[in-house]
This record gives C-alpha cells, structure tokens and sequence, in this order.
C-alpha cells in the first residue's frame, strides 16, 4: 500500500513540475488534468472518499473544460492547428 | 405622474433599455479614424523600427538583462519557496500521534454525538450541513456570486447580432453523440444518487452537483444549444438558483431560530440509515446540488457564446 502511495506522489511532483515546464498550453492542461485524477486517488488513500468524488469532478473534469473552451476563446488552439498544416 | 403601462425608471435601467449617462454626462463626439497613405507609411516605419530594435539581441541590453534575470529570480524564489515549506513541515507534529493539537474536545464530540444529534451516518456531510451549515451557504453565495460575475464579463449585449451561429454549434460527430446518448444518463443518474445519498455514504450536495454540471456540458457538447435551451434557460438558472439558495437561507434561519445545536426543532432525525432521515440535511443537499450543477452549467455556457 505504501509503495503505491509513493509511486502516485511521485507522479503528482512530476506533473507539477512539467506542467510548468511544457511550452505548449493544451499539454499543460492535460497534464493538470491527470495531476487531479491521481489527486483524487491519493485522497482515498488518505481514507477521505468525499474530497476524492469532488476532486475528480470539479478538478479533472469541470476545471480543465473551462480551462480548454478559454483556450479556444483565445484561439490558441486553432493556432497551432494551422501551424501543423 | 407616471404612466401605468410605461416601466418606471428603474426597470428599464435594469433592463438596459435607458442609458443613465446619456444626456447628463457630456461626451465629446469621437472623430471617425481614416487611414491616409502617410498615416499607413507612419504605422509601417514605427512597426519596422520596433521589431529591428527589440529582435537585436545581441546589443538589446534590457533583453539581455532581463533573460538572465528572470532565470536567477525563478530559480531562488523557488528554492526560497521550496524551503520555508519544508522547514514549515518538518515542525509539524508527526500524524496519529495522541498529543496532537487537533486531537481535541471538538473532534471528540463529533465523533461520539455526531450521529445522535445530526442523524447523518457519513459524518462529513453532518459536520458540513449541520454544525457548519452556515459556512456551506457562504460557499453556496460564492458560486453565484462568481456566476453573476463572469456573466458580467462575458456577456453579449442583447441588440448585436452574433457574428456566425454555426460557431457554437457541434460539429455533428456521431462519436461524440453515441458516447454521450450512452453516458449522460448514467452520469445524471449517479450525480443524483451522490445528492440523494449524502447524508448515508460519501458524496453531498457539492460533489454531486458538479457531476452533473459535467453530465449536462457533455450534453451540450455532443448536441448542441439548440436540444440544451429546451429544459434550461436563463430563466430556469435564475429561478433554480433563486429557489434553493432562498430556501436554505429559510431553513437554516428556523434551525438557527431553534437554537441550533440539537435543541428540540420540530424536524424529525428518522432513522439512521434511511434515505428519509437526518432531518434537514437532505433538504440542503439537494438545494447546493441545484445550485452547483448550474452554476457549472452556466459557466460554460457564458464562455462558449456569452449567454445560457
């Protein structure tokens, strides 16, 4: 139990440090977006199952929407699909 | 003086029909901007010299300043950080130990009589919606407060007409629109039970709110403003809103009135373990479920296309 504890706080240290590393903005949103899942998977290891439901509605799922449709609303999206063409 | 069928003053400053600025406020008439040749040359000459001087590295002194500045800065703030959040853990007291400080008399009682006296057996959802139910209204008034102003921001104005539906319509993917047809329903159906059963197992008002918010955006995802203007407006928004927040300002008003802390109120505890029991809580926990479902629901709207 304790080792998956540590794998999965290892693994939020590092989303935390390349979400502000990644340049690119849609990456770095993903990324938030797994840091919230495996959040919520540590909450249950801390034995607090209703922090983990709200953390993985509000945090994975309502939060990084917003944070993509703001993307889309300042075009940074449709950007970088132009640049691929 | 005022005619019965005209809106006083006041509704139609609130309907924005009547400018109060207008006609009391001197405003100068804006010259129309035209675009001379010289000017254009002008523009063109400033842009020039702008992107030769600042893509000059090498002798931009402030570029080259501030490039190595901003590493060494980044780098110590976050050390500096780094460290007063460790020294500030390493003095924290080690976990389960019995002399901590938040092993106290509170903590103790909420344990023992939690049940007896909020009749909720998740015993998070008693703490949150009995003994602190006034900070959940907060929380509550927060969200909709944070939805009146992002609508505020956000909003487009009424007359204008919008630049192109089709942009705020979905695609048509018949993916997204299978997937969605399948996993909507199952979402709504395990937000409501989150709501329903939060005073028995983990989950309330919050959690289960926001599930659906997010069952309700995929909605809208795969079909569209069109289906989704069907059952919820902006008029739906407010009176939900307006009807739970009201009611439990009302319902916690009587059980403040009452005395508040497992004085005789008048309002039945049931048995613990059903889902009709624990008095008022499951009342409330519809009420912050209506209210966070669509305030979730609403943000997205007013960002895709400034309105419900």
């Amino acid at each position: 139990m304790t080792i998956i504890e540590y794998i999965l706080l290892g693994f939020l240290v590092m989303c935390a440090v390349s979400v502000s590393l990644s340049k690119n903005l849609l990456n770095s949103i993903l990324i938030y977006m797994s840091f919230s899942l495996v959040m919520s998977m540590v909450w249950i290891c801390l034995e607090s199952p209703d922090l983990a439901i709200t953390e993985a509605a509000v945090g994975a799922g309502v939060t990084s929407i917003l944070f993509f449709v703001t993307l889309k609303k300042i075009q940074a999206i449709r950007q970088e699909d132009k640049e691929d063409e | 003086m005022s005619n019965e069928k005209e809106k006083s003053r006041f509704m139609r400053w609130l309907d924005g029909e009547k400018d109060i600025y207008e006609g009391n406020v001197e405003l100068k008439p804006q010259k129309e901007y035209v675009l001379t040749p010289q000017r254009l040359s002008e523009q063109e000459q400033e842009r020039r010299q702008l992107t030769e001087r600042t893509n000059d590295v090498e002798r931009n002194r402030v570029y080259l300043f501030f490039k190595s500045a901003y590493v060494v800065l980044a780098v110590a703030f976050c050390l500096t950080f780094i460290f007063v959040l460790l020294w500030a853990v390493s003095w924290l007291p080690p976990v389960g130990n019995a002399a901590n400080p938040d092993n106290n008399e509170v903590s103790a009682r909420y344990i023992e009589r939690g049940l007896q006296e909020t009749g909720a057996v998740n015993i998070v959802t008693g703490m949150i919606l009995d003994y602190r139910a006034f900070d959940t209204l907060g929380e509550s008034h927060v969200l909709f407060v944070a939805t009146i102003t992002v609508l505020v921001l956000l909003r487009k104005d009424k007359g204008k007409k919008e630049d192109n539906d089709r942009v705020y319509e979905p695609k048509n993917d018949t993916i997204l629109q299978k997937v969605a047809f399948i996993l909507v329903p199952m979402i709504m159906i395990f937000g409501i039970y989150i709501i329903l059963n939060g005073h028995l197992s983990p989950g309330g008002g919050f959690s289960g709110g926001a599930i659906i918010g997010a069952g309700l955006i995929l909605y809208l995802n795969a079909f569209g403003f069109a289906k989704t203007e069907r059952f919820f407006t902006e008029k739906t928004y407010k009176i939900v809103s307006f009807c739970a927040l009201s009611f439990y300002c009302l319902a916690k008003s009587y059980s403040f009135y009452t005395g508040a802390n497992g004085l005789e109120s008048g309002i039945p505890l049931g048995t613990p373990g059903a889902i009709l029991s624990s008095g008022l809580i499951l009342p409330l926990n519809i009420c912050v479920g209506l209210v966070v479902a669509c305030t979730m629901y609403a943000f997205y709207a007013i960002f895709r296309k400034g309105g419900f």
